[in-house]
Formats: structure tokens, sequence, C-alpha cells
């Protein structure tokens, strides 16, 4: 077990060197200045500002400084907003981010669940077909169109929710259901399609004979076993919510890291796009690695690879 | 009992050698037992219709509308109409052709990407089994390393670096796109390569190269095809919502991500700029998830009768 963690972290600061050697020197070829707004200036003071954020360094100093300084987990000062440092900027807004993306987990596992088990148990009835039907049309409306969507039905025209901004819990509804319409339907394919699978094996037919009921069997035998697959998800659902949030977070207005990082893109503030990007990405090879040991947790038949060996 | 049967009634039919060999039914080939299987899935089949129906209006619609994409008709806003079908948007321009060849775009890059993933999928995958050892695990921790990061992430730091546009974006969307293919291709190729006819091939000499296309490539394809169907949406969805966040194609062209974008800031004026342009992304989404997931149960051998 200490192994295999040992194995995976250092795997983990491997991917990450990667990711920031690449990004760094992708932001060097990049074109356009973040200067470039205000054209007009002085050759001086573009000298200064230069010379403030290290740009005139030859390019290994430069290449040195930010590996050292990301390492610290430092990410810089933004190149846009004066004394503003990206660690503000993400200590700002992330948390909004991270409640809203748990939210939207939440939603997406629960309710993609339910509607898994539910047309499992009713197969090829009608709340199977009501149920597919919601799961297909959660796979193919993309999170930004939803939104939209749902801006417009419930909050414009019907005044049922607030249709923008971050003030409690009941302006997060509409987003988190916006970012988790997709995975939802994701999740509730994986759990009819292994639910099924389970229905033909001895250990449920065996319940059910004894005389326990549909949603006891479900509950206390038949789920635990089609969790699995969804288990596996839960690594591609961490990076969907946080991509997802990148635009969903614009279009409700929500000052969130997702806004942040998007508001970036277009502004070419280098430092902050590299920042968030590391940040991103340590987020999620973490979270890949969490559920990898839950998967291990949760079955027990599942052996680390690095363990056997040793 | 036995009533004797006096021989003059026997007489020689004879045997007409030459069918021996004929078979009693038409032998029904793979590829057609799979269509046959495809057809009966009303899903499947309503995506095949749809994909069609945008292909086509997508190919000729500058034949079938009056107007120009980038045409500026003078009235702004306008709610659908007779003249303009799904409306104008804020500069006066025909919603209902835009859509049509936002149609084009989304295809182009849709088929460009699988292309791209399949041609380096394909190569890399395959090599990689076939080689095994010390060759297959590189390639596959580089694989490894493209993954670590989630694909949306890279495809926005790339399009970042290169100025938005068709090319860049297909480029950026195959840059990591390709390494589900080759991990699929992998995986058939590890199972297929111990089999004997695999081994015959190659004790009668048979090269690498020959190997993987006589050979490997056959034998994966229904792993390959169904890939590749459901690579064509990802990269939809992808390039809508790069579109959306405006690193996709530049004005005036007209893509479903931009035009939704648009439609969403007007939602309150002008609600069908945002809902053709968002029923259409679903709909063609769905439609190739259809046939994707169709294609997977013709193709599963599981399935065979």
């Amino acid at each position: 077990m200490i192994n295999y963690l040992l194995k995976r972290l250092a795997y983990i600061l491997v991917a990450l060197f990667v990711i920031v050697t690449i990004t760094f020197f992708l932001m060097r070829i990049a074109p356009g200045s973040p200067f470039a707004s205000e054209k007009n200036f002085p050759p001086e003071i573009t000298a200064q500002l230069n010379a403030q954020y290290g740009l005139d360094n030859p390019w290994y100093v430069q290449y040195k400084d930010y590996l050292v300084q990301t390492a610290k987990l430092d990410f810089g000062q933004s190149m846009k907003y004066k004394d503003r440092s990206t660690n503000d900027m993400i200590s700002e807004s992330f948390p909004v981010s991270l409640t809203l993306g748990i939210e939207a987990m939440l939603l997406a596992v629960g309710l993609g669940v339910l509607i898994g088990v539910v047309s499992a148990l009713y197969h090829n009835k009608f709340p199977d077909y009501l149920a597919t039907t919601i799961a297909v049309l959660g796979i193919s409306v993309p999170s930004f169109i939803l939104a939209g969507l749902l801006q417009y039905f419930i909050g414009l025209k019907l005044h049922w929710l607030p249709i923008g901004g971050w003030d409690g819990f009941k302006y997060s509804i509409l987003p988190a259901l916006a970012i988790a319409f997709t995975h939802m339907g994701f999740i509730a394919k994986l759990t009819r399609s292994s639910m099924l699978e389970q229905n033909h094996s001895e250990y449920v037919k065996m319940a059910r004979a004894k005389g326990l009921g549909k949603w006891t069997t479900v509950f206390k035998h038949t789920l635990r076993n089609a969790l699995l697959p969804v288990v596996t998800y839960l690594g591609p659902l961490t990076a969907g919510v946080v991509t997802g949030s990148f635009i969903v977070e614009q279009i409700f207005a929500i000052p969130g890291l997702g806004k942040y990082f998007v508001t970036s893109i277009t502004n070419r503030d280098y430092t902050v796009i590299m920042g968030t990007t590391v940040f991103y990405s340590i987020i999620l090879l973490f979270a890949v690695l969490l559920v990898d040991i839950l998967y291990s947790v949760i079955d027990p038949r599942i052996k680390f690879k690095g363990a056997k060996k040793s | 009992m036995t009533q004797k049967i006096p021989v003059e009634k026997f007489n020689i039919v004879g045997i007409d050698n030459s069918k021996n060999d004929q078979l009693a039914k038409k032998s029904v080939s793979f590829w057609s037992e799979v269509w046959h299987r495809f057809s009966h899935n009303k899903l499947a089949i309503v995506g095949l219709i749809i994909i069609t129906i945008v292909a086509l209006m997508a190919i000729f619609v500058p034949w079938l509308s009056p107007y120009k994409y980038s045409d500026v008709l003078g009235n702004f806003n306008h709610p659908p109409s007779a003249k303009n079908w799904f409306g104008t948007d804020d500069l006066g321009r025909d919603v209902f052709t835009r859509v049509w060849y936002g149609a084009r775009i989304s295809l182009f890059i849709g088929l460009s990407a699988a292309i791209i993933d399949l041609i380096i999928g394909v190569a890399w995958g395959s090599i990689a089994g076939l080689a095994g050892g010390r060759v297959d695990d590189i390639m596959m921790r580089i694989a490894d390393v493209l993954t670590a990061v989630p694909y949306l992430l890279v495809v926005i730091i790339l399009l970042v670096v290169m100025q938005p546009g068709l090319l860049p974006m297909i480029i950026a969307l195959s840059i990591t796109g390709w390494v589900n293919m080759a991990r699929i291709v992998r995986g058939e190729v590890l199972s297929i390569k111990n089999q004997e006819y695999v081994l015959a091939a190659r004790t009668l000499g048979g090269r690498t190269g020959h190997l993987i296309m006589r050979h490997l490539v056959p034998n994966a394809l229904g792993a390959i095809i169904v890939t590749m169907t459901l690579t064509i949406p990802s990269a939809i969805f992808t390039e809508s919502f790069l579109s959306y966040i405006g690193l996709g194609v530049s004005q005036p062209q007209a893509s479903w991500g931009t035009m939704a974008s648009e439609g969403n800031n007007a939602i309150d004026t002008a609600p069908w700029r945002l809902i053709f342009p968002a029923l259409f992304i679903s709909v063609t989404i769905f439609a190739f998830n259809a046939i994707g997931d169709g294609l997977r149960d013709a193709l599963d051998p599981k399935l065979r009768k």
C-alpha cells in the first residue's frame, strides 16, 4: 500500500513537472503581450514592466525562477490587474467553485444512480423508457446550452430561481444542475447496465427467493456491486465538473475560479493562465489518485498494482 | 414382415460433382449480419437519418438558401417568419442560413478530428501492442502523461498559443485525442497477436507493416469504428464549447458555439438565437452517440446468434 502510494505520488510529480514545463514554453511562444492593450507606452515603460515581471531575463533564468516559484505553490502576480496575485485570486474564488462543484457532483451521482436503478427495476416498461430518455437528453445537451435554457425558462419566464449571481443556496441550484446534467446521464446509463447485469446473477435470485422486497434487494445487495463502474467514473466526473464550471460560472455570473480562468484567457493574462492550469492539474491528479484508492477500499478483490510486487 | 422390393424399382440418379462445394443457403457475411442487427436498432436508425439530413443540408445550403451566412439583411433581431425561418440576429443575418453553415464547421471539425485520431491512434496502438516490452512501456507512459492533464485544459492552452481558427482547432483537438484510440487498438492487438494465424503469417515471413494492415487492423476494426463514431460527438461538443468561450472560428463565420454564445447574451429579447443553435448541437451529438451505441451493439460478437 505504502509502496503503491509512493509510486503514484512520484508519477504525479513527473506529470506535474511535464505540465509546468509545457505551459511555460507554450506561453513564451504565444503571440500578443498582456501589455498589448496599452499600446502607446514609451519604450522605457515597457522595459520597466518587463523588468518587473522578469521578462527581460534569458529564458533559462525565467524557467528556473518559474519552477522554483511553482514548487513553493506561488503562482505569481497577475499581468493585467496590478497588485493582484494568482494565489489571491485562487484563494478568493476557489471556495465558491468548490461549493458549486460538490453540489453538482452530489446531484450527478445521486440523481444518476436513482434514475439508473429505477430504469433497471422496471426494465422495458414505462419508467425505464422515461428514465432512459432523460439520460439520453442529459448526454446530448451540452452544459452551456442547458445553462442558457434554464436561465431563460426557469429564471426569466417562470421567476422560480434567480438567473445569476452568488448569494446563498438558491443561487447555486440552476448552475449546479447545468453542470451535473450531462454526468447524471452518463451515471444513469452506467448504473442501469450494470444493475441489469447483476440482476441475472445468482445472489439476486437468492435474495428474491428468500422473500426480500424489490427495493430491499437493491439497497442491500445489488447496488453495492453495481456501483463499481460508477466509482470509476468519479475521476472523469471531477474533470468534467471543473471544465463545466468554466462556462457555467460565466453564464450565471458566479465569482468562481472557472470564470477567472476564462477571463484570463480573453485578457491573455499569462501568469494567471499558467497558475490556474497548474492548480487545476494538481487537483485533478489527486482526485484520480483518491478515486483509485476508494475503488480498492470498496472492492477488496482489486489489488494495487505496485503492492503486488512487494 | 418385410416386403421385398424388386431391384427394378430403383434407378441410379447419379452425382453432379460440380455442385459438391455449393452451400445450401446463401452465406451471410459478417458485415451484412452487422447491418442486419444495426438496422433493427430504432434509435441508431433515427440517428443515421438525422445525420444524413444535417449533412445534406450542410452541403447544399448555398443553393437552398437565398442568403449567405454573412449577408446583412437590415432587419435586426426579427423573430422567425416566412422570410427568415429561424429569425435574424442582431446584425440582421439569417439564422437559418447560419445554422447550416455552422453545421458545415461542426461536421468538418468532427470528421477531421476523428480521422486524425484514427491514423495516429491506430499506428501508435498497434506498434506499441506488437512490439511489446520496453517500447510498449515507453509509448504507453507517454500516452499516460498526455491524459494526465484534462483534455479541455490542453486544448484551451494550445488555442491560446495558436491564434484561434479552424486549423489550430483541429490540431489542438487531435494532439491528445488520439490517446484513447491508441489504448483501445493496443488492447485489441494484445489479444489478437498471440493467435495462430498471426504466428502463421509471421512464420511465412510477413513484415510488421503487412501484419498490421492485413491481420490486426481488420480484426480490430469493430472497436476502431465504434471509437471513431464516438469521437465525433465529443469533438463537436469541444468545438462548440471553445467557440462559446471565444477560442473558435472568427466572425463573420458561423459556428454553433459562437451562435449559442451570442444568443445567450440576447436571451430576453431574441430567444430564438439561442434555441436554434442549441437544438442543432444537441440533436447532432445525440445522433452520433446513438449511431455509436448501435454500432457497438451490432459489432459485439457476444450478441452474435
